[in-house]
């Protein structure tokens, strides 16, 4: 094991603002990513649906 | 094997909906395995300290940004070329994660500056030339975007990532043909790597994971385009109506 407490694995040796805000805002950017294509998915199936019940009419 | 028939859009289809979870779910494993690796198993820099362990998305998001430029100037290449439908869609589909690991290269590489450098940003010609890569990103999607006619945009935009693919070449050897402040490659491939094999290994299993996750996105992503383009025809109704 690399660290001798969880406040030592907090603090990054003193550069814990530039390691945490690089991982962060990664797992942030990938997270928003996949929401946003899981909701731009549901609503253009959506789209395509209505669009095919009103053709079919 | 037949390549015609898996570049048809309707077998693509089925057959991207199969893999996408495999995709998908090898990419969380494997982020996890590099994520451990990046905090518990890889030692502290005699340099650079903890700081350094910024390097474990810095350089995957940073190859993953030139990689999917290229892979989308290859597959506009093979639709100009050849006229096929889906190559475009492959582009526009991979468009999105490549501008979000432009971005992420950048925004974890001025993280890294500040401690480093003592600077967020400078005007150095990799710096330079990166920034130029999400502009060129950025602009493709707004293209895209602005063009009614998908067939019209597929080809304005191909052009487009076409002329701009010049500027990869310029991103990865600028540290060689200029003074960069940014360190040149600790990895090429004529010399063995400048690093500690675990933090390679650390690297390496999280650049597989970003492409795993890419995969997985942009086959999503092109599924719906594909839905979209080909709705008219029996198989894409009766695809929607089970979706």
């Amino acid at each position: 094991m690399v660290w001798q407490s969880g406040t030592a694995f907090w603090s990054m040796g003193g550069y814990g603002l530039y390691v945490w805000g690089s991982f962060g805002v990664t797992v942030l950017g990938v997270a928003l990513e996949v929401w946003l294509l899981r909701r731009g998915q549901r609503s253009l199936i959506n789209r395509l649906q209505r669009m095919q019940r009103w053709e079919a009419q | 094997m037949n390549l015609y028939h898996y570049a048809a859009p309707a077998t693509f289809y089925h057959l991207a909906g199969r893999w996408i979870p495999w995709f998908a779910w090898g990419a969380a494993l494997l982020a996890g395995i590099g994520l451990y690796i990046s905090f518990f198993v890889a030692p502290t820099d005699f340099q650079q300290g903890e700081a350094y362990r910024i390097i474990f998305i810095h350089v995957p998001t940073a190859w993953m940004s030139m990689f999917i430029y290229l892979v989308m100037a290859f597959w506009c290449a093979i639709g100009l070329a050849f006229n096929t439908r889906l190559s475009f869609l492959m582009a526009r589909a991979l468009a999105p994660t490549g501008a979000l690991f432009c971005f992420l290269a950048l925004w974890t590489g001025a993280l890294w500056g500040k401690p480093m450098w003592g600077a967020w940003w400078v005007w150095d010609a990799r710096l330079t030339s990166q920034l130029i890569l999400l502009f060129l990103y950025v602009g493709i999607m707004a293209l895209w975007a602005a063009i009614d006619d998908p067939k019209r945009g597929d080809r304005a935009g191909a052009l487009l990532i076409l002329v701009g693919a010049v500027n990869v070449p310029i991103i990865y050897f600028s540290v060689k043909w200029w003074n960069t402040l940014h360190q040149g490659s600790s990895i090429n491939l004529t010399k063995a790597p400048s690093m500690a094999t675990i933090m390679l290994v650390g690297m390496l299993v999280m650049a597989v994971a970003a492409w795993l996750y890419t995969i997985a996105v942009a086959f999503v992503r092109v599924r719906g385009l594909i839905l979209e383009r080909e709705r008219h025809t029996d198989w894409a109704q009766a695809a929607l109506k089970e979706a």
